[in-house]
């Protein structure tokens, strides 16, 4: 899933400076789950805000509204009356939600209340992981099931640098070098001979610009 | 000493004709500086002439910035030395790379050694973005379908080919240390011609090392060349040991410079003393003196070592 981290309240606040009524647009997607932009935290900004703004004397309206997601037109149409009117929306879903929200209810503005992080898995309670960095050409058949990818801190395809030692990244000792769990895995998969196998310069897939996938069959469907 | 055959060369340089000879080669480094003058780089190199088969230039080492490798290399060509060009896969896409070593080869370089590159975490602007496009692997290859096939990583032709003399970097202390050797092979396999190892600060891993690469053969198919690293105080020593990445460091050697009452003087002795192991062992066809930040003590220990004066062709 997307995993997102809120922004300072702080720094919401001076982006919602200048407005005296405001939408918080929750989602119930990835950012429910990652406690951070469901309709709980939707509840808990939206306190905050209006407590801050009071003690200044500066009293603001604050609306708040979820949606099952922002990532699909569908469901960003159910903001329709509590959008219109408001002077700004603070959305708290990941950046794809941000940007969709934004433009159908152009020229409002909207104020990204999360930074996106990264797609990961969700460990324990309270801990995520980055796993795929969305490369668009997976090789996970070629690393036992293992990004080199998202889980190396230099993106390598050919084996660990000189760096790894002890199972860790040379960037800190909290962090697992990527290729040490490759080759572990291989080992126990009895596929070692992958790790000898080169890996050829990657198609970073940028070469058309931002990626579109449109699936015929589908559209057709609709139409 | 071996004949050599000219035509057999593949980029003609001074270090390729030392290790194709048969000759054991010595080979020193020089850290450009943080600041656009060749001043350093000129003393040292005067320091270095006659003493060692190419100078090696570290490309931003430890992620800081630094005068480039290219310019550093050119300019020693000026004095009339040959230079090993280093190129990290960190600050560069696989275009900027070719451009910058057909032009570095233009100018008149033929060593090229590839390294990954330490992550930009390290240096002064933690921030940036690394590129890593490519590995070193990749790089390798990729310079050797320029130079054997004329052609760019793309696959377009290159009328004027670079002719390098390819080199890799191997880390025989890094893990998982089993795969150390399968790596080199891979960048062997990929076109590496010559190898510098990491510097040697636990000799008994690099022996263990070596094993494995004579197991593979690797040590016929690519010239190897031992990383010696005079290290001056003990308290550096420590921290090589505990607190660098991918190093290992053997409790002796800590020892050793603990112990003396001179760990400068103790310093060489033992760098001296780990040139003359290197010789013994099968497959070593060199040494690669990294003395870094205290480049004026390679003659000392080149001379001191018996290796001195440099074969000429
Ligand atoms: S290789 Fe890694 S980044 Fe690319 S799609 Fe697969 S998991 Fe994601
Ligand atoms: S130490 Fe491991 S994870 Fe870190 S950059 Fe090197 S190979 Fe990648």
């Amino acid at each position: 899933m997307i995993v997102v981290e809120n922004k300072p309240v702080e720094e919401i606040l001076q982006m919602i400076a200048p407005y005296k009524k405001i939408l918080i647009a929750g989602c119930y997607g990835c950012v429910t789950v990652c406690l951070a932009g469901g309709e709980k935290e939707v509840g808990l900004l939206a306190s905050q805000i209006r407590m801050a703004r009071s003690k200044e004397g500066n009293e603001i309206e604050v609306l708040e509204q979820t949606v099952e997601r922002q990532c699909d037109k569908e469901y960003l149409l159910k903001f329709q009356d509590n959008a219109r009117e408001v002077e700004a929306i603070v959305s708290l879903a990941c950046g794809i939600g941000i940007q969709y929200l934004a433009e159908i209810y152009e020229p409002i503005p909207v104020y990204p209340g999360v930074n996106t992080q990264f797609l990961g898995a969700n460990r324990d309670i309270g801990k995520w992981e980055e796993f795929c960095m969305a490369c668009g050409e997976c090789v996970l058949d070629k690393t036992g099931g293992i990004c080199p990818i998202a889980r190396c801190s230099k993106h390598l395809l050919n084996g660990p640098c000189g760096g790894s030692q002890y199972g860790k990244c040379e960037v800190s000792k909290d962090v697992d070098c990527g290729w040490h769990l490759i080759y572990e895995r291989l080992k126990a998969l009895g596929q070692l001979d992958k790790m000898a196998e080169f890996i050829p310069a990657k198609n970073w897939h940028r070469d058309k610009g931002p990626r579109k996938l449109v699936k015929e069959e589908l559209t057709l469907e609709r139409d | 000493m071996k004949e050599i055959n000219p035509e057999k060369l593949k980029a003609g340089s001074n270090l390729e004709k030392v290790l194709v000879s048969g000759q054991f080669a010595c080979t020193g480094e020089i850290g450009p500086p943080t600041y656009a003058s060749f001043d350093v780089i000129d003393k040292h190199a005067e320091e270095m002439r006659g003493l060692v088969d190419s100078i090696n230039f570290t490309d931003n080492q430890t992620a800081v910035v630094r005068l480039s490798s290219w310019a550093a290399s050119v300019h020693l060509i000026q004095l009339g030395l040959e230079p090993n060009l280093q190129m990290v896969c960190r600050d560069r896409n696989r275009l900027a790379m070719q451009s910058d070593l057909l032009g570095a080869y233009a100018l008149g370089v033929r060593n090229v050694l590839c390294l990954t590159g330490d992550h930009q975490a390290f240096g002064n602007h933690p921030g940036c973005k690394g590129v890593f496009d490519v590995d070193s692997v990749q790089l390798i290859h990729m310079l050797k379908r320029l130079r054997d096939d004329g052609c760019f990583e793309c696959g377009a032709e290159c009328k004027v080919p670079p002719k390098f003399f390819i080199g890799c970097a191997e880390n025989p202390f890094g893990d998982p240390f089993e795969f150390r050797a399968i790596r080199l092979e891979k960048k062997i396999e990929a076109g590496a011609d010559f190898v510098q190892t990491q510097c040697i600060l636990d000799m008994e891993r690099f022996e263990l090392f070596m094993e494995k690469v004579r197991e593979r053969g690797l040590h016929k198919r690519a010239y190897i060349c031992a990383g010696i690293m005079p290290v001056k105080s003990p308290r550096m020593a420590r921290y090589m040991q505990t607190g660098v990445p991918g190093m290992l460091v053997s409790e002796e050697f800590c020892q050793r410079l603990e112990k003396a009452e001179d760990p400068k003087a103790e310093a060489v002795e033992i760098s001296v003393e780990y040139i003359k192991r290197c010789q013994q062992i099968e497959g070593v066809a060199g040494v690669h003196i990294m003395a870094v930040a205290w480049e004026s003590i390679v003659p000392t220990i080149v001379k001191k070592a018996g290796l001195a004066p440099r074969p000429t062709f």
